[in-house]
């Protein structure tokens, strides 16, 4: 290696990361610059006027969310302030006055500076607060943490059952993924199809809706992956199959749902206060037992299981493990069941968590699965899931320090910095990076 | 059914802005992995360094729109440096997760509202065409140039123009390296690279500059659609990266004119596409609404990408010798 020696390459590595450290950070500091309209492509959109006593205040912040959407701003020398949204009439977004950027003293004196608005006929929807002096309820930089760190398990735990199954199909045939995403998807329309239109109750729908995604597991193996397999194509080219196939399946979602995004029965349940000012809602509890329960059962089958030793014997060294008797074929068609099962629980969990059902719900995550595959280790399941946790809980608490449409940012940034300094993740083993 | 217009329209689609962007940055792909092997999948992101570059240079610092646009090219140059440090040295596969967020970050840094002054954030940036000159620039007089589907006022003409002698300078500068010397080298690192490090070469500065020049080839894509339509964070998606994959993949990877030719293929097919769909739907051939139909096409596309991968991986134009796909 002479283009670079070891030491400025130490050194480089060192300023790519301070650079891309110093310009979250500075996106961090810039978010008071903003205009006070946002999203104004759109046909309906949120607006409002902060006043105090009838003087307009400036620089309010104000944040919409609701149906994967996020957009904040903060209020114009003339206290407006306009938040254009993608839905539609009869959408529910959730509209947020930041307390924290009030003048001293002052605060939302009727609720907690958050309502829910429901788009009419009217546009824009108008939503005020009443603004008056008074104790700001404060949610301590503590509670935000605990709070962050909680969503952080939850949506680690969701990413991790889909991070395995990809880290699994990697592990046993060498096959990138690309459409993993499509499975994940797979499982929430096959929740919503039979929870909706067959009027299944929630409780039987999420089974048979993960028995489904199972069998497209099966069924892709089966009529695609297998035979490609015996034809000998080249890992690089079975990755790009599975980008084509990754395109023809979410189009054929859009064909089928729209571009809309559908809610599953149960969403919006009521929240349970733990404490302080930490709540989570009855679906993230349900969410984060079934998830532990899953991972535990997928544990147990692939630490004793004969499957899940065999399954491990090829990742070690597939031919190794064809001359010891164990049916490669087999096992390969039991991971690709595992794991297009695993992925469609994830895509039901993920479908509560956004909340809502799109047709690109899984390719919005697919790169952050990599990252926590990657980040694990390519390849070693139990590595996938803990860079699950790692890039779940970063996502989480990184929109504490930086803008929240900045959030996978951090993610992504940490997954090219641990390429540069471990590259074969937290658990992997140095001979696969080659 | 209007065959007529359906035609007209598909014929257009042989030579349009897009197609000429298209074509530059399934260049710099052929570059990279049809020559170099890199697994780029973050070609969306040089094609925005590039535009991004040329807009933010104008519309922020006042520069000419030439200067601007070399700009984008030095910004994609200092790209591809950041992204071959870290990866080079990896495997391919890990080459193609890190470029694909590479590109995903620099989208959501131009779609957050934290830069909106510069940015124009989920906007995206317009007007920079008339403030840097490069309309004023435009050598032809006012009026219509052309004939049947290809018929074009003096606005797109200039666009076209330019768009043509940057692609011709790119075919004949890609042509040229990889009959030199230099891509043998490249060529071979592709076929065996522990080979071509036995023969005393340095692998890894080799790849840097195949990922350099392919990469500039990307941002002149960029550039050339930015001078017909506004730059937006949404143009630079993943799909469109995978869209020019497939381009380049139809073409053959391999080629100097496969890219090109894919590119043109692609856009043809697109066009007709997006009107036979909607008009069969319309007269009840296909019994689908008018938005199906629409998304039909790109249901099409990976349809045809994993075809064309399967069963002809060289592609149209290449030569089954010259393995694309090393095991």
């Amino acid at each position: 290696m002479t283009f670079l020696s070891e030491r400025s390459q130490a050194l480089l590595k060192l300023l790519l990361v301070t650079f891309l450290a110093a310009l979250l950070s500075f996106a961090g500091v810039s978010t008071s610059a903003q205009a006070d309209a946002v999203g104004e492509e759109y046909e309906y959109g949120i607006s409002g006027n902060v006043r105090l006593d009838g003087e307009p205040l400036a620089g309010v912040g104000i944040s919409v969310s609701g149906g994967g959407y996020e957009a904040a701003t903060v209020t114009g020398e003339d206290g407006k302030w306009y938040i254009g949204v993608p839905g539609g009439e009869g959408d529910e977004y959730l509209v947020k006055l930041d307390q924290e950027t009030l003048p001293e003293g002052i605060a939302v004196t009727e609720g907690d500076g958050t309502a829910n608005a429901v788009l009419g006929k009217a546009k824009p929807l108008i939503q005020n607060f009443f603004i008056g002096e008074g104790e700001r309820v404060t949610v301590s930089m503590f509670d935000q943490i605990v709070a962050r760190l909680i969503y952080g398990v939850n949506f680690g735990l969701m990413l991790g059952l889909a991070a395995v199954g990809l880290s699994l199909v990697f592990g046993t045939t060498g096959l990138s993924n690309f459409a993993h995403s499509e499975m994940v998807t797979f499982g929430a329309i096959a929740a919503l199809v039979l929870g909706t239109l067959l009027q299944f109750p929630i409780w039987l729908a999420i089974p048979v809706a993960v028995l489904l995604s199972g069998a497209m597991g099966w069924a892709l193996d089966a009529g695609l992956w297998k035979p490609l397999r015996k034809r000998g194509l080249a890992l690089v080219q079975l990755m790009i199959v599975s980008i084509g196939l990754a395109l023809a399946v979410r189009y054929i979602f859009q064909y089928f749902i729209g571009g809309g995004t559908e809610q599953l029965p149960g969403f919006g349940a009521p929240k349970i206060t733990l404490f302080g000012s930490v709540a989570l809602s009855q679906t993230d509890l349900i969410s984060m037992a079934i998830s532990i329960t899953v991972i535990l059962a997928f544990a147990w089958w692939l630490l004793k299981s004969k499957t899940g030793k065999a399954t491990r014997a090829i990742s070690d060294n597939a031919d190794l493990a064809a001359a010891s008797g164990i049916d490669v074929d087999k096992v390969i068609r039991t991971v690709w069941i595992i794991s297009g099962a695993l992925a469609g629980l994830a895509g039901v969990l993920w479908a509560y968590f956004r909340p809502g059902i799109k047709w690109d719900m899984g390719a919005q995550i697919l790169l952050l699965i990599f990252a926590a595959v990657t980040l694990g280790g390519l390849g070693t399941a139990f590595g996938a899931l803990l860079g699950s946790l790692v890039v779940g809980i970063l996502v989480e608490t990184s929109s504490l320090v930086i803008p929240a449409d900045l959030k996978y940012v951090g993610a992504l940034v940490v997954l090219i910095g641990i390429l540069l300094f471990r590259p074969q993740g937290i658990l992997g083993k140095k001979q696969r990076i080659g | 059914m209007d065959w007529g217009s359906i035609l007209n329209n598909t014929a257009a689609g042989l030579l349009t802005p897009t197609t000429l962007a298209f074509a530059l940055a399934a260049l710099g792909l052929a570059m990279h992995f049809g020559f170099a092997g890199l697994l780029n999948f973050g070609i969306a992101g040089f094609m925005a360094v590039g535009a991004y570059g040329y807009a933010i240079s104008v519309l922020t610092f006042g520069l000419p729109w030439w200067l601007g646009m070399i700009m984008g090219v030095v910004a994609s140059v200092i790209f591809a440096l950041i992204l071959g440090i870290p990866t080079l040295r990896l495997r391919g596969d890990y080459l193609a997760i890190v470029t694909i967020a590479a590109a995903e970050i620099l989208r959501l840094l131009f779609l957050t509202t934290a830069f909106e002054p510069v940015t124009g954030s989920a906007d995206g940036l317009f007007g920079y065409n008339a403030a840097g000159g490069f309309a004023e620039a435009n050598p032809f007089p006012v009026g219509d140039y052309g004939f049947g589907p290809w018929t074009y006022n003096e606005q797109t003409l200039w666009v076209l123009v330019f768009g043509l002698i940057v692609l011709s300078v790119a075919v004949f500068l890609l042509w040229a390296l990889m009959r030199s010397p230099w891509g043998r080298v490249i060529k071979g690192i592709r076929e065996d690279e522990d080979a071509v490090r036995a023969l005393g070469k340095n692998v890894f500065a080799y790849k840097m500059q195949a990922l350099v020049i392919g990469g500039v080839f990307g941002a002149l894509g960029g550039i050339v659609l930015a001078t017909s339509a506004n730059v937006s964070p949404g143009i630079y998606v993943t799909s469109l990266t995978f869209f020019l994959w497939t381009a380049l993949l139809l073409g053959g990877a391999a080629t100097i004119f496969g890219p090109v030719l894919g590119s043109i293929i692609f856009w043809v097919l697109q066009a007709f596409l997006t009107n036979v769909l909607p008009a069969l739907a319309e007269s009840g051939i296909l019994p689908v609404s008018g938005i199906q139909a629409a998304t039909l096409r790109y249901v099409l596309v990976g349809l045809g990408l994993m075809l064309i991968v399967i069963y002809r991986p060289q592609g149209i134009f290449g030569d089954k010798r010259e393995m694309t796909f090393v095991k």
